[in-house]
């Protein structure tokens, strides 16, 4: 039993961020109609955000030990961070110490900055393209962001460690009532889920009840009839553009601790968040979010031991497969609305 | 009237004659020429000779590849007599005189493996044909050394294997143009399962997560061996795909699955997500079977002691080489590495730069390039200097033979570079093996090959 709740648990730390990502994309493909590959290196600039937050405050001066010696024997170099100066040793480390929840809120306009150059810079230009021209063009600008990345930072994952306050276990299990030290779950994996829910419950209480927001759904029913009634439904589009680039970024900032960040970790996570879109039906905002949860608790009870060792290999193909057995019952995904896709 | 002897049959004979004469200078400087003359592969001109290193400059394994890189520029360096000399001033070989490899000065090409044994081949391959490179070194990955070493094998080319620590490498896969000087993971468990048993008795459940490939299978198998041999029971043992990322559904069954120790049979990049996810489960902090948990890493380096921060701490595991060492040709060529890239070397860097050396000096003292040659000066040969005490390459596998060291994780470092502690040095007798030994007995060497 404590096995089973502890894949759940698991399953919701990685159905948070495919989840995350899906929404952002379905936001994206909703509003805009563009099918966008360049999502998954919104989620990675978000987590290199986080790594150069956390460069920035690690610059430092260099003072020389004379009491102590480096590998080659020379007196040491001793590297005295400039935060630490400036604030005091303790408040300086403290600083660093948060640099992952620091950088959630230069994240926020710094991504949506992004998106805004992304689709008035290039991607405004496909909308009446096939959808075939925007995946290659946004494939493309993925491949490029990456390679940017690797250019910068190189190949190598960067450790990005949680605040000391995150490090170590919750005694999951002692609070369910069952014997102490027998589900532990990471703080910080806790913390993400927590994250996850907020976000995804700010986007759609936005949508919900704001006017913007009902402007935006009634722009995604039908685009002309709303820019008949004079709303220039265009600009809203640009937003949500905007909202998509901040959630991906944030999901990707947060995602450090659990992952060290490299160059590739967005296009890892793209491909599995397009089965979880596609799974949840194209353009249905709850379906990529319960798809998102629904195949991170199937990814995680099949990478179990005792799954494996029936059947052979399953951990890598689970999602895959049950993409198929959804396309073929049910086409237009768990959740999907009649006339996506379809027209 | 009188008859001239030029007739038509001896303006024949002198037209072959002197067209013979007149090609002779373009066949004996052209390629063909060298081919058939010295009959191996890629044979140098007189000036230069190109060596190709293939290493892993994107993957999994990449920090290992980058270093490597660094130490294969600085050998080449030296071997250019340019530098302190690193090594070549305490190796007990005294051929090499830093003037290039038999008088030609060294040059050499990069490729990226990208830890993927198709990427490696091809980018070897490309190396051999298209480059024109003697020898090929590199590696980081037991799957990847083991399919470029064949590719060499049969191309005529020298493969002087970089980081492969699986037994096959020089077990079931030997090739007779193959050496290894790294260490494998027989003597791993060799050097290992002594410390573990000293550190935490007789009495252990395991649980094994391991890499799905080649030298994953590998580690597990002889770290099962040893650790069996002395009383510690197998719980499981989980496969991973290489790159994971995100352990955590491997790891959750691990607190519930009766087991009081885990070992990962990781490296590299995995290996850190592993054993920094397994510290954030908490499962050092858990008691089982009335005894603290503990994980153990059979294969440590500096690099993944890095990558994995605080989680090494009191962490044990075995290496090859370790910078802080004490003999006379670590410290030069710490010292050498360190003054030129400002940190000290890796494991992976030590053996790619005395594989390097190592190949020069098998030309130099064989008097040849040719692989065949080549392999004769490397057959038994026996050396010191080059860090581990005195080293043997064995003619039996091409597998070297020297201390091998246990490290433990610093649990308070003093720098980034101060991360693993020398727990013991194996001496050789003790980690060596009969050729005959079970997992390597399948291997054949084979003959030679010079190619062309």
């Amino acid at each position: 039993m404590e096995a089973i709740i502890l894949q759940v648990l698991n399953g919701l730390d990685k159905g948070s961020a495919y989840a995350l990502i899906a929404l952002g994309l379905t936001l994206i493909f909703g509003t805009l109609g563009v099918v966008n590959f360049a999502h998954g290196a919104l989620f990675m600039l978000g987590a290199f955000i986080a790594v150069t937050l956390r460069r920035v405050l690690n610059l430092s001066f260099e003072t020389i030990d004379e009491t102590r010696t480096d590998f080659l024997g020379n007196p040491m170099a001793v590297d005295t961070p400039y935060v630490e100066y400036w604030f005091g040793p303790e408040m300086g480390s403290a600083i660093i110490d948060w640099s992952v929840p620091i950088a959630v809120l230069l994240a926020i306009p710094i991504m949506a900055l992004i998106g805004v150059a992304m689709e008035r810079g290039l991607i405004k230009h496909f909308y009446k393209r096939p959808h075939a021209d925007q995946i290659l063009v946004t494939f493309g600008l993925a491949i490029v962001l990456q390679e940017i990345i690797k250019a910068f930072y190189g190949a190598n994952p960067i450790p990005t460690p949680a605040p000391q306050a995150f490090v170590g276990s919750f005694d999951f299990g002692a609070l369910i009532g069952f014997d102490p030290f027998t589900i532990m779950y990471p703080y910080w994996r806790l913390v993400y889920f927590a994250f996850s829910m907020v976000i995804i419950g700010a986007v759609f209480a936005f949508l919900r009840f704001t006017t913007f927001g009902m402007v935006v759904r009634a722009g995604m029913a039908d685009r002309e009839t709303v820019g008949l009634l004079g709303i220039d439904i265009d600009r809203r589009f640009v937003i949500m553009f905007a909202i998509a680039a901040i959630v991906a970024g944030l999901a990707g900032v947060m995602y450090t601790p659990i992952l060290s960040p490299n160059y590739h970790i967005g296009m890892e996570f793209l491909v599995l968040s397009f089965v979880v879109v596609v799974v949840g039906g194209m353009g249905s905002l709850p379906g990529a979010v319960a798809a998102g949860f629904l195949l991170g608790i199937l990814q995680s009870f099949a990478s179990m031991s005792q799954i494996i060792e029936i059947i052979p290999g399953i951990n890598q193909v689970i999602i895959y497969l049950v993409a198929v057995i959804v396309l073929l019952t049910r086409p237009r995904g768990l959740m999907g609305r009649k006339g996506v896709m379809e027209e | 009237m009188s008859k001239g002897n030029f007739t038509r049959r001896n303006m024949l004979k002198t037209g072959v004659a002197t067209g013979a004469a007149l090609a002779v200078p373009t066949i004996f400087t052209g390629q063909v020429w060298a081919d058939g003359h010295t009959g191996f592969t890629n044979a140098p001109g007189p000036d230069s000779v190109t060596l190709g290193f293939n290493v892993p400059q994107t993957g999994a394994y990449a920090d290992e590849g980058a270093d490597e890189l660094r130490a294969f520029q600085l050998a080449v360096q030296h071997l250019n007599g340019e530098g302190d000399g690193g090594m070549m001033n305490t190796f007990s070989s005294d051929a090499l005189d830093g003037t290039g490899i038999l008088g030609r000065r060294v040059e050499y090409v990069t490729g990226d493996t990208q830890t993927a044994s198709d990427a490696a081949r091809s980018s070897a391959r490309s190396m051999i044909e298209r480059d024109g490179a003697i020898m090929i070194s590199g590696g980081s990955s037991s799957g990847v050394a083991v399919a470029v070493q064949s590719l060499c094998q049969d191309a005529g080319i020298i493969f002087m294997a970089g980081l492969t620590h699986a037994n096959d490498t020089t077990g079931k896969d030997m090739r007779a143009n193959g050496f290894r000087h790294f260490f494998n993971t027989e003597m791993t468990g060799r050097a290992l399962a002594p410390i573990l048993e000293g550190l935490y008795g007789t009495d252990r459940k395991v649980y094994h997560l391991t890499a799905d490939y080649n030298w994953g299978w590998s580690q597990e198998r002889s770290i099962r061996a040893y650790t069996e041999g002395m009383g510690w029971e197998t719980v499981n043992n989980v496969l991973t795909p290489v790159g994971a990322g995100d352990f955590s559904s491997y790891l959750t069954p691990v607190a519930n699955s009766g087991a009081d120790v885990l070992i990962l049979n990781h490296y590299g990049g995995d290996m850190v997500n592993s054993l920094t996810q397994a510290v954030q489960f908490g499962l050092r902090d858990m008691q089982a079977n009335g005894k603290n948990f503990e994980i153990v890493v059979p294969l440590f380096s500096r690099l993944m002691a890095r990558g994995a921060g605080s989680a090494i701490a009191n962490i044990h595991g075995s290496t090859n080489w370790h910078w802080s060492l004490q003999d006379e040709g670590s410290q030069a060529f710490t010292r050498s590495f360190g003054t030129e890239y400002g940190f000290p070397p890796s494991q992976a860097a030590h053996t790619c730069y005395v594989q390097t050396l190592l190949y020069a000096d098998a030309v130099v003292r064989g008097g040849s390039f040719n692989p065949c040659s080549v392999d004769e000066a490397l057959a038994d040969f026996e050396f010191d200097g080059m860090g581990n005490g005195p080293t043997l390459y064995r003619a039996d596998d091409h597998q070297c033979f020297k201390d091998v060291l246990v490290v433990r994780g610093k649990e308070n470092p003093e720098n980034e570079y101060d991360l693993l502690e020398i727990v013991e040095v194996t001496p050789r007798d003790a980690v060596t093996y009969p050729p005959d030994h079970p997992d390597f007995v399948e291997g054949q060497l084979g003959a030679c090959n010079p190619g062309a």
